[in-house]
């Protein structure tokens, strides 16, 4: 029996925080105009013992304004994505199930791009209707994948892909037809893209929904473990399952929501990561959910540097590279399950 | 006080202390329930008024073909459904008034198996029956883990704590799911149709293994099955359902009457007395029944 310590929680999320922290180093010094790492660390400790008065202005500018808000936005896109998508494969009994594939990203951008033709000069307006948009797919497609009573996995997945494209049809015709205004382009809200920062004044305000997201649906960590064996074996266990499922509910759909209204719909990373931090850590999701939360930070900062990279000087959405290796995992997993 | 009175009082009193060697654990008292699409429409199932006790150590078998109100009468055993009219108490509470903690430490649920989405450790599986005493993360204390690995020795099965569970026969991913419901330190432990997917020999193993436990660990046990021989062979006491109508309440040799049975199961049987004062159940063929 080897049940899950403190220690070793602890231990694979420092081991995980320190590949994060070394991807943020490569991330940094890669791009057009090439960082030695020695540079950077000296720089970076200045910026540490608070003399960034000292850094020279070229480093300001490429790796302070340009490059570490990116980064930054990555490891919170990364985060609140992989999260939402091991939380919705859990309440879901779904192992495919993930805030792209589902069609909540597409919802959320809908949301948001109606929010801001709605109300263009309210900040705040963009992750509330992005938050509205989620909750509504989400609530539509796990309608459409009931069948007599019971969730079916392939009717799930269906009404998800099906809602998504529909969805997405609805942001291309808003973000074309209203062109002109202050929108973004398709290929932000469709693809992803991690080129816009949040705007200063929104920044506390995401960092407090994603710790406040997290956090809600960390809290019933341990009654996922239950869920995952049976609704039914869950309540005989003592969980309190509708409260479980709407805290997991509102609250994956809030951490899609900041995600799309902050880099559009970036998609596979919620099926890919659990998945790997399933394969490395196991299925406990007292583990699993800050693991992926780390894996995920992780992962968007890997793609979203070789997005910049591969065909540099021109960039690539990141959301193109995550689609590359998303898909074929999402067909190898479709393809042993159905067997 | 007259003599007589007080002599019944005595032999009252004496059948009170026979019984109370054994407590009432389970008290089902003219419980019922009605499903129906709405409040207006009529219902479209209802399990009329039932009533039973169940003793520690004892083991109860619900009985009766599909569609009978079993799993009714489970539902309202395991207080997650309320009766109608009537009530089921566990040691004196109302089980459907429970907080859901307090009820996942008293009753424990095994149901005919249900997938498990990801591999998890048998070992790890019985720690979720300690889920109702932890606390937040609920990670498991060195008594959990003593508790988790006594339940898994007791239905033999210590040597699979470290298998995953989809690598499990069908007997042994009873028997772990069996330790996970031990794991809760229940004291009434509900079983819903346990044998269905084991072979014979299985079914007896575990039938045999529940009245070991109960015995030990002074559990009711209370099955929910449509297995005549092994409910005649294995139950103290025998609750006969059929159409929702509780028929009869009581030991197997007293329930068992082939006229009754031959009703309910809608199928030609024989029932014979056994040496040991319980009945046997033998199905008969038509054929014969042509010949003669």
């Amino acid at each position: 029996m080897r049940p899950l310590t403190l220690k070793r929680l602890l231990w694979t999320c420092g081991a995980l925080a320190i590949v994060l922290l070394a991807c943020v180093v490569i991330a940094l010094k890669s791009g057009a105009v090439p960082i030695s790492v020695t540079n950077l660390l000296v720089n970076l400790g200045r910026v540490a013992i608070g003399r960034s008065d000292q850094l020279p202005t070229e480093y300001r500018l490429i790796v302070f304004d340009l490059r570490l808000p990116r980064v930054l936005l990555g490891i919170f896109v990364g985060a609140a994505l992989s999260v939402s998508g091991a939380s919705f494969q859990a309440l879901l009994r779904n192992p495919l199930a993930d805030p792209f594939v589902l069609g909540v990203s597409s919802g959320a951008a809908v949301g948001s791009v109606l929010a801001t033709i709605i109300a263009p000069r309210l900040a705040l307006i963009m992750p509330l209707g992005a938050l509205c948009g989620a909750l509504a797919t989400i609530a539509a497609v796990y309608f459409l994948g009931r069948r007599e009573g019971q969730l079916d996995s392939a009717t799930l997945l269906l009404g998800g892909v099906i809602s998504a494209s529909f969805l997405s049809a609805i942001v291309m015709f808003l973000t074309t037809t209203l062109a002109g205004r202050d929108l973004r382009g398709i290929v932000f809200w469709l693809m992803g893209d991690l080129s816009t920062p949040i705007q200063p004044a929104l920044q506390w305000i995401f960092t407090a929904g994603l710790l406040v997201g997290i956090g809600a649906i960390y809290t019933t960590a341990p009654d996922l473990n239950l869920l995952l064996t049976g609704e039914r074996e869950a309540i005989h266990l003592g969980v309190d399952v509708m409260r479980v499922k709407l805290v997991v509910y509102v609250s994956a759909s809030l951490l899609t929501a900041l995600a799309v209204s902050a880099s559009g719909a970036v998609g596979y990373i919620g099926l890919l990561v659990p998945h790997a931090m399933r394969l490395l850590f196991g299925s406990d999701y007292r583990l699993l959910i800050p693991a992926s939360a780390l894996g995920g930070a992780i992962a968007i900062v890997i793609a979203d540097t070789l997005a910049r990279t591969v065909a540099a000087p021109t960039e690539l959405p990141v959301g193109a590279v995550t689609a590359l290796a998303g898909a074929p995992v999402f067909i190898y997993l479709l393809r042993r399950g159905l067997r | 006080m007259s003599t007589h009175e007080t002599s019944m009082q005595a032999l009252g009193s004496r059948e009170e202390l026979h019984k109370s060697v054994r407590t009432v654990r389970l008290n089902v008292e003219q419980a019922s329930f009605a499903y129906a699409a709405s409040a207006e429409d009529a219902p479209t199932f209802t399990l009329g008024s039932t009533s039973f006790q169940a003793r520690e150590r004892e083991l109860v078998a619900i009985l009766g073909p599909n569609a009978s109100g079993k799993s009714t009468l489970l539902r309202l055993i395991s207080g997650t459904l309320a009766p109608l009219s009537g009530r089921v108490e566990l040691d004196g509470q109302e089980t459907n008034r429970l907080d859901s903690r307090t009820r996942a430490q008293r009753i424990a649920v095994v149901h005919q198996e249900s997938p498990i989405l990801y591999a998890a450790r048998a070992g790890d599986f019985v720690l979720q029956g300690r889920h109702p005493y932890g606390r937040a993360l609920r990670l498991a204390t060195p008594e959990d883990i003593a508790i988790a690995r006594n339940a898994l020795a007791q239905v033999g099965a210590e040597h699979l704590a470290s298998r995953t569970i989809g690598e499990l026969s069908g007997g042994e991913k009873q028997r772990v799911i069996l330790a996970r419901a031990l794991a809760q330190q229940p004291r009434l432990v509900l079983l819903d149709e346990p044998t269905l997917h084991l072979d014979i020999g299985a079914q007896v193993e575990l039938l045999e293994r529940l009245r070991q436990l109960a015995e030990e660990n002074k559990y009711a046990v209370v099955v929910v099955t449509h297995e005549l021989a092994l409910a005649a062979e294995f139950a103290d006491q025998v609750v006969l359902l059929h159409h929702g109508t509780c028929l009869r309440v009581g030991p197997p040799a007293a329930v068992y009457q082939r006229e009754l049975l031959e009703q309910v199961f809608e199928a030609p049987l024989d029932v014979e007395l056994g040496p040991a004062g319980r009945p046997r159940v033998h199905l008969r063929a038509r054929r014969d029944e042509d010949a003669t």
